[in-house]
């Protein structure tokens, strides 16, 4: 049976550009499925056609039952779309935002009104409703876009990288949204950058490159794929780096393998318990007299799941916000980085999405 | 697993019959069913009104929208008065002001193009025609809005004109009912023009290349035509582009319905000089049908 979202063989190209090469997608109704992948990868081509904006050059595609394709005008009744821009009219209030948006999905006038009302209280926009979109700030603007992405409850919801460009406190807030969204039974698809936010989100997650498929599963299935975290370590002395790997193999998580780099000194292992764990190797590594210059608990990030479905780093494209954080390795919260390569990618450890615009 | 309940919304035409999925109360949702005409003129007029908000809440580009022309007249009327001869006229100042008006009334509605092109070209740029086209609505609602948010302003601009016009003493002289025509074939060559407009902002997405690529063919489109000169003194080659352009068709109507004519004037001989009322509804009407058809034409497979 078709699940709320159902594509077979997408195929869209962009002069020589495949930006999606033979695409399956199929979401189960009320779950929320992430569209993982770099910039580039064909996450946004995706929902353009999913959301009846692009015609793809082959393959079908149903939304809530109704094919994309053939009745295009009935599957926009049927979904929401929030894009990676806030698409609000910057001169029209918050109010006359959303009243617009509902008569524009044919509610009637006083119906659209109402609805505006409810959707202002309940993204916080009720004191800023009569001001006009510029003078929001960019958390406003997107929860604006939201709201009018949901005017009509639509059963399927598609978002677009929905926290690109939130600081942390307004992501917290939009990731609380969709949650409530989901709870409601509302089936969503969104696409991010970040394996955190799919991560704590998705119950299905769609990894994609170059247009295509490369794995799929729970966020848990590829962790594993990937090999869940690590304990990082740079010992201050070259000669202590043996009895450092013996200080590490006993933390080790089932027979896996120290790996050492005596060039820069650095020793990993793949764990499992977290930062309690963390604290113990510290001890342990002191207790042994062993000079610690950085340390840290790493976990699997979105170029660890790249490098370890296709064997390279996706780094022939673009410098793109997700390729930057390789070397830094992405270091969790407990890190104790301070002097370790790739500050630059360390900054945005856990997930912490920068801005990033396609 | 269940599919959604009512399995074919289509029937219905209610979405999310599944209850409260975002605001978790009832849910305000009757969308009207089939649409055709109605639901086009009333997505249309939403998008006018969503559009003359924003005239409201800029009122720069009106603003400028009026300077402009307000200039073109004194500095024709001031600068090439008595210096041009028009026939019928001869070197009279005034009877150049005269015949000269329906030549800026007519070059001013046109100019409405550029904005028309900024404005969907931002809209693009924006992502609002994203939205809107993931929007059950009507496929040509979006420009067909802006294009009558657009007539407003250029009625609005025309009664300013009319009005700095007759202050450096142009005059009507057939009856207010053969001038509210002229009037009307203003504002329906205007519109016709907004969306040539239209189509180019869809094409090139950026309000800049929008404003640029809006104007520039307009000021060969209107001066090789007999908005400011008589064909007559034009090289005969330029003569016949100037009479058979669209734009001197609805400059000629304008000048016979106002009655800016000098005593004796002999019409050129070409179809639309002799028959300038009939040419200009034709000529509008046409690039009305063409351009609307390729605007949304354009809209439906707008990609980024």
């Amino acid at each position: 049976m078709a699940g709320a979202i159902h594509a077979e063989g997408l195929v869209k190209s962009f002069g020589d550009v495949r930006a999606l090469d033979g695409v399956d997608l199929d979401v189960p109704e009320g779950t929320v499925y992430g569209l993982l992948g770099p910039n580039g990868a064909g996450k946004t081509t995706a929902v353009r056609v999913l959301t009846t904006l692009l015609r793809p050059d082959s393959g079908s595609a149903t939304v809530a039952g109704i094919d994309v394709l053939r009745r295009p005008n009935e599957v926009r009744r049927n979904i929401g779309l929030s894009g990676q821009f806030a698409a609000v009219d910057e001169y029209l209030t918050g109010r006359e935002n959303l009243r617009m948006v509902g008569q524009l999905y044919q509610l009637s006038a006083r119906d659209a009104k109402a609805r505006a009302g409810e959707l202002l209280e309940r993204f916080h926009l009720a004191e800023a409703a009569d001001r006009t979109a510029r003078t929001y700030s960019g958390g406003m603007r997107r929860r604006l876009d939201l709201a009018a992405a949901l005017v009509v409850s639509p059963p399927v919801m598609f978002m677009d990288e929905p926290t690109t460009g939130l600081d942390p406190r307004n992501r917290q807030g939009l990731w609380d949204v969709i949650q409530d969204l989901v709870a409601g039974g509302t089936t969503l698809l969104l696409t991010t950058q970040y394996l955190e936010e799919a991560d704590r989100l998705a119950h299905a997650i769609c990894v994609i490159d170059h247009g295509r498929v490369i794995a799929r599963g729970t966020s848990d299935e590829l962790k594993a794929q990937v090999g869940g975290e690590r304990v990082e370590v740079v010992v201050r002395e070259r000669e202590q780096l043996h009895t450092a790997r013996e200080a590490l193999a006993a933390h080790r998580r089932g027979e896996c393998e120290v790996s050492i780099d005596p060039h820069t000194r650095r020793l990993t292992v793949p764990v499992e318990g977290g930062a309690r764990l963390l604290a113990e190797v510290i001890r342990d590594l002191d207790a042994r007299g062993i000079g610690i210059d950085d340390i840290g608990l790493r976990r699997p990030t979105l170029d660890d799941v790249f490098i370890s479905l296709t064997g390279h780093a996706a780094e022939q494209e673009e410098a793109g916000g997700v390729r930057g954080d390789r070397a830094g390795g992405g270091r969790a919260p407990g890190s104790t980085d301070g002097t370790g390569g790739g500050g630059a990618g360390a900054r945005r450890a856990g997930g912490e999405p920068r801005e990033v615009s396609e | 697993m269940s599919t959604y309940s009512g399995g074919n919304p289509a029937s219905g035409g209610s979405p999310a019959t599944g209850g409260g999925t975002a605001s978790g109360g009832p849910l305000a949702r009757t969308p009207v069913s089939g649409g055709g005409l109605r639901q086009a003129v009333g997505d249309s007029l939403i998008v006018a009104r969503r559009n003359l908000i924003r005239m409201v809440r800029i009122p720069e580009v009106l603003i400028f929208a009026l300077v402009q022309p307000v200039m073109f007249v004194v500095l024709f009327s001031y600068v090439f008065g008595g210096s041009i001869s028009v026939p019928g006229f001869g070197l009279d100042a005034a009877g150049y002001r005269e015949y000269l008006m329906a030549g800026i009334f007519a070059q001013t509605v046109t100019f409405a193009t550029a904005g028309a092109g900024a404005g969907i070209a931002e809209d693009m740029h924006k992502g609002l025609i994203d939205r809107f086209r993931s929007l059950p609505m009507t496929r040509g609602a979006v420009m067909t809005g802006r294009t009558l948010a657009d007539a407003v302003q250029t009625a609005l601009t025309l009664v300013v004109l009319a009005v700095v016009a007759a202050l450096v003493g142009w005059r009507f002289h057939e009856g207010v009912p053969k001038a509210l025509l002229a009037f009307a074939l203003l504002l329906l060559l205007g519109y016709a023009f907004t969306w040539i407009g239209a189509l180019i902002g869809l094409i090139v997405r950026t309000p800049e290349a929008a404003t640029s690529g809006g104007l520039i063919w307009l000021f060969p489109l209107t001066f090789i035509s007999v908005a400011f000169v008589p064909s007559e003194n034009m090289p005969s080659f330029l003569a016949h582009i100037a009479e058979w352009n669209p734009f001197s068709a609805t400059v000629m109507a304008c000048r016979e319905l106002f009655g800016n004519l000098g005593p004796g004037y002999q019409a050129p001989d070409a179809w639309p000089m002799q028959h300038p009322v009939l040419a200009s509804v034709l000529y509008s009407v046409l690039i009305i049908v063409v351009f609307r058809t390729l605007a949304v034409r354009k809209y439906r497979s707008a990609a980024v």
